[in-house]
């Protein structure tokens, strides 16, 4: 292997001298005592190769030694990803001993001698590709399939396969000859460099199905698809740690897999906390059991912050080549971001806006391209949906980060400090934010069979009545309460109501937390209808009276669990309002 | 600060800026610790055989012939339960009339806690200040700055929640503060009888900006020693990390690296992090909590500055003056406790949440009302009756010179509530105005 020797440091940027062949973005360590310090290069000039500690420099010479180890960064795909916590270089947090974690330290993502219960499912003889079923193994929930890993170019033919019964990890279970007659032999490990997409599928689909998150302002206003990608801009305190906790809690997925990428500690800690007691409404089971969490967070290595976000998305791809359906969160992309701006800065690159290197838009396209659905060769169906949130510099949107973004992400939920300041959450602007989800023919005919009929059209109706409200308001405070026509505070007080009862949704409370979407359609269908009812009203301040009546019954209802005695109560006492209140004048 | 016999002296300086000097030397190790004609340096960049130091007190008079001697390590603190009431500078030499501490010394710059190691703050830290203990809560292990404009009292402030919060130990890392806030600080723990539980760490703004940024490296070192070995509950207090962030911004300056936004450097985000994130909660029972302030030019919280901190910090506590009675309030909009859900409802009264939301939310509606009567329209009923309530919550509540417990508070919202409003306004679970609406 190539060697070499450090010639300059600044920071977690080091100059090697090397002797021989170097690759970019190959792994190097380098040898201090006892300690092994990992680097990657990432520029190479002549003899001299740039690379980025993934530690901090503190201690390192001139003259000390790196090997470099032909590889680039990769990572262990087998069973047991699942319920663990990593590091963002895959190093499994609990297995290291201690409070506080050492230079160098690294320990194994999968334990090789673990064993696993392996049933094969391939027979010999068969024909195999890269991706193909060879076997699976009980995880948690899931059967994970043990497939022909990913760096297999060509065909194989199956040799020898395991009978069932229990293997460790690192035991051969199949054997498998190319075209050229070589024999390989086949674990329940592969790995694979992170920054390289697995595109082992026959082909990738358009979105069409909704991933349920339990947001009504997500799910019925602005809904993300199976496969989808959205963003999440907010400056902060406006929720977004919140919304995405809120989200890893209420979906539907087979697979969990959370990104902690240069953000605080104790927002992992209450994950690691509060998971375990969690129930999956996808299984019945765990949470913590469909979850994998990477947690790189901002007082670790700040290199390692842009491997976290494709360490998530490799295990990412993994279960959806299983055949899975993966739901990717990473909190948050600007860190990563700002990770490539420091170490572009280091460099003494030409820097592009606000300092960020120029190709910062094309690697956010490449990484949310990564997600999507996908159709392996057996048509067996997978997909990668990924949120991810983004942390605008001074909450302002005009930035590269948020810009790049929009560029390619279908959703995007606008995180508005003004509701923030109000409290009204979750923040996200219901007429600032999109789905272009909602477009798609898929989708549309999704929603007419699943959901109910006409139901896109109810949706922007809501919207529609939401929008007046604003225009409503603005000419109340300039014109005044008194000059404006009695309408004016009608249509108001009805964007109110949709805002209290339908937009806002306390994350904090057990019933209110999660909406089905029957529930949802219900809580629609129930709002529109009462906006719908037209009255005479006396005068401003009845209407208002009349509203926060309701608004008061409709909290009431979304705090009792769907149609429960005290639901049907509070619904009863909507009409109740109108009786007492009005008389139609229809 | 002798060099060891066998370390060899440096004297032919290649280059020197504000805050640098440049010079070939061998076997220098990245961050060692150097001193060039007897000030305190650091290695910040080795470019094969020429080294780049950070001397902290300044280059001025410097010549290229001064003396260069490195140490062989990082920078060291010495650690002993005796640095309790003692008053130390940025290198660690005491600033008091004590006696010179023999300790054993070990690096600043600790490692990183294990996250799965970290236990999940949940014990309420009460100040008697309804602004904070009401409306953003803070817990033990907890990270907040509060945010302030330069004429606000907050040093004052930050002594008084300090002094009235449960701790243990209590350690003050002074960057940049004034000579007389330095002293209000002594006087203040003095007269609590608590100074022997405190060590500070001080610069004023006497003293050569750069030496700053040794101070937080210090005070959680400290921190750390009290909270992980001695399983204490350590309470940090940061004052002022604009200035902290100020001197970050001249070092790379002069190092040449390109500014990101408002000229501060592209690292400031994980600089400012790696500070507050040595905030946590231990699960052998030590923890410490960071409680810092960053000042503000004129409210402008869209500055790298507090922007980069809002990020990384549990939330922020705004100070500002309320606009009708003159009283310094804990802005109950703009301030957040992130951590406020671990224990409001929990390990505080169950209606706790909602009440602080709903109090907040009619305090909203008297904002509005009171735009509207600068604007010139007319008031109506619930207009007039929320800015009465405004007065009164501001008054009885949010007053920081206030000094209650977390029940009175609770009652006295209520009272503020049913004083002013009726039940079906105010947007709360029907269950607890069963209970808790005055009778």
């Amino acid at each position: 292997m190539t060697k070499g020797k450090i010639i300059g440091i600044l920071s977690n940027l080091i100059q090697i001298k090397v002797l021989d062949s170097v690759k970019q973005n190959e792994i190097c360590f380098v040898e201090k005592g006892s300690q092994r310090l990992m680097a990657e290069v990432i520029k190479i000039n002549g003899a001299i190769a740039f690379a980025q500690l993934f530690e901090a420099g503190t201690g390192l010479q001139a003259g000390d030694e790196v090997s470099f180890t032909g590889e680039l960064l990769e990572v262990s795909l087998g069973p047991g990803l699942l319920s663990k916590n990593f590091d963002g270089l895959q190093n499994d947090l609990e297995a290291m001993p201690g409070s506080f974690i050492k230079t160098g330290q690294r320990s194994p993502a999968l334990d090789l001698s673990q064993s696993h219960k392996f049933s094969p499912l391939a027979n010999v003889g068969n024909t195999l590709m890269a991706g193909s079923i060879i076997g699976e193994v009980p995880e948690k929930a899931l059967k994970h399939k043990i497939m022909l890993p990913f760096k297999f170019k060509g065909a194989y033919k199956l040799l020898e396969v395991a009978h069932a019964g229990v293997y460790k990890l690192d035991d051969c279970i199949a054997k498998v000859e190319g075209e050229d007659g070589r024999v390989h032999e086949i674990t329940m490990v592969q790995k694979w460099p992170v920054k390289w997409p697995i595109k082992v599928y026959k082909e990738k689909s358009r979105p069409s199905d909704i991933f349920q998150t339990g947001l009504r302002v997500i799910d019925t206003l602005n809904p993300i698809t199976e496969g989808g990608t959205a963003y999440i801009p907010g400056a902060f305190g406006t929720g977004k740690t919140v919304l995405q906790q809120a989200i890893a809690k209420n979906n539907r997925a087979d697979v969990v897999i959370l990104v902690a990428c240069g953000e605080r500690a104790n927002e992992v800690v209450e994950i690691f906390h509060s998971f375990p007691e969690l129930e999956d409404l996808a299984t019945g089971g765990k949470l913590k059991d469909k979850t994998t969490i990477v947690c790189n967070t901002s007082n670790m290595p700040v290199a390692a912050r842009e491997a976290s976000v494709y360490v998530g998305m490799t295990m990412a791809e993994y279960y959806r080549c299983m055949g899975y359906k993966v739901l990717l969160l990473a909190d948050s992309t600007s860190r990563w971001a700002q990770a490539l701006r420091e170490m572009s800065n280091r460099m003494e690159e030409l820097p592009g806006t606000d300092a960020f290197p120029v190709e910062l838009p094309a690697v956010i396209a490449n990484f949310y391209g990564r997600a999507g659905i996908t159709k392996m060769a057996d048509n067996r169906r997978g997909s990668v949906t990924f949120l991810g949130t983004v942390s605008p510099a001074g909450g302002n949107f005009k930035e590269p980060v948020t810009e790049s973004t929009s560029k390619v992400a279908r959703c995007f939920y606008a995180l508005s400090q003004k509701r923030a300041d109000a409290k009204r959450y979750p923040a996200i602007d219901p007429l600032g934010s999109y789905s272009r989800y909602l477009d798609y023919e898929e989708f549309q005919q999704f929603s007419e069979k699943h959901i109910e009929k006409d139901w896109i059209k109810k949706v922007n109706k809501a919207k529609t009545l939401l929008s007046k409200g604003i225009e409503a308001r603005d000419q109340i405070s300039i014109l005044g309460d008194d000059s404006v026509p009695l309408d004016y505070h009608l249509d108001f007080w009805k964007s109110e109501l949709i805002d209290f009862a339908f937009i806002q949704q306390d994350s904090f409370d057990a019933i209110d937390m999660n909406s089905s979407l029957e529930r949802q359609s219900f809580q629609l269908n129930r709002v529109l209808e009462v906006c719908d009812r037209s009255y005479e009203f006396e005068d401003f301040s009845a209407v208002s009276q009349h509203y926060k009546k309701l608004i008061n019954l409709f909290k009431q209802m979304n705090y009792s669990d769907f149609n429960s005695e005290d639901f049907k109560k509070f619904n009863q006492q909507i009409e109740d309002e109108f009786k007492a209140e009005q008389i139609p004048a229809s | 600060m002798k060099a060891a016999a066998f370390q060899p002296v440096y004297t032919k300086i290649k280059a020197l800026t504000k805050a640098t000097c440049t010079l070939e030397a061998s076997g220098v190790q990245y961050d060692e610790l150097a001193w060039v004609d007897g000030r305190t340096a650091q290695v910040i960049k080795v470019d094969g055989s020429s080294v780049t130091l950070q001397v902290f007190s300044g280059t001025e008079g410097i010549g290229t012939k001064a003396k260069v001697v490195f140490s062989g390590s990082p920078p060291q603190l010495k650690l002993s339960p005796l640095l309790a009431g003692r008053y130390f500078n940025a290198f660690g030499i005491a600033i008091d009339d004590g006696s010179e501490l023999q300790a054993e010394e070990r690096d600043v710059k600790g490692q990183t806690v294990n996250p799965v190691r970290r236990q999940l703050p949940s014990e309420f830290l009460a100040t008697g200040i309804a602004g904070i203990d009401l409306n953003n809560t803070l817990v033990t292990g907890q990270k907040i700055p509060f945010f302030a404009n330069p004429d606000q009292p907050y040093n004052q402030i930050l002594a008084e929640v300090a002094l009235r919060a449960d701790s243990d130990r209590i350690i003050l890392g002074g960057m940049g503060i004034s000579h007389d806030d330095y002293l209000m600080f002594r006087e203040k723990f003095e007269q609590s009888g608590a100074s022997d539980k405190i060590v500070s760490y001080i610069n004023t703004s006497e003293d050569p900006p750069l030496e700053r940024l040794l101070i937080p490296d210090l005070v959680c070192t400290t921190a750390e020693y009290f909270a992980y070995e001695k399983q204490e509950k350590v309470l940090v207090l940061l004052s002022d990390m604009t200035l902290y962030a100020d001197a970050l911004a001249i070092v790379s300056n002069k190092m040449d690296q390109i500014p990101s936004k408002d000229a501060m450097p592209g690292s400031l985000y994980s600089d400012l992090a790696r500070i507050y994130e040595k905030a946590v909660q231990f699960q052998e029972g030590g923890s410490i909590t960071i409680i810092a302030v960053t000042s503000l030019n004129d409210g402008d919280i869209t500055h790298a500055i507090p922007d980069n901190t809002g990020y990384i910090t549990e939330g922020q506590l705004y100070l500002k003056k309320d606009p009708e009675s003159g009283l310094t309030i804990i802005d109950p909009f703009r301030s957040l406790s992130r951590l406020k859900q671990n224990v409001i409802g929990i390990k505080t009264r169950e209606d706790h949440p909602q009440l602080m939301n709903a109090l907040v939310r009619l305090y909203a509606d008297a904002a509005e009302a009171r735009s509207k009567k600068e604007n010139g329209f007319d008031l109506n009923a619930y207009d007039l009756r929320s800015l009465k309530f405004a007065q009164a919550y501001v008054r009885d509540l949010l007053d920081v010179q206030l000094n209650i417990g977390p029940e009175e508070m609770l009652d006295r919202g209520w009272k503020l509530l049913s004083d002013h409003f009726e039940p079906f306004e105010i947007g709360i679970r029907q269950k607890f105005i069963d209970t808790y609406w005055p009778k």
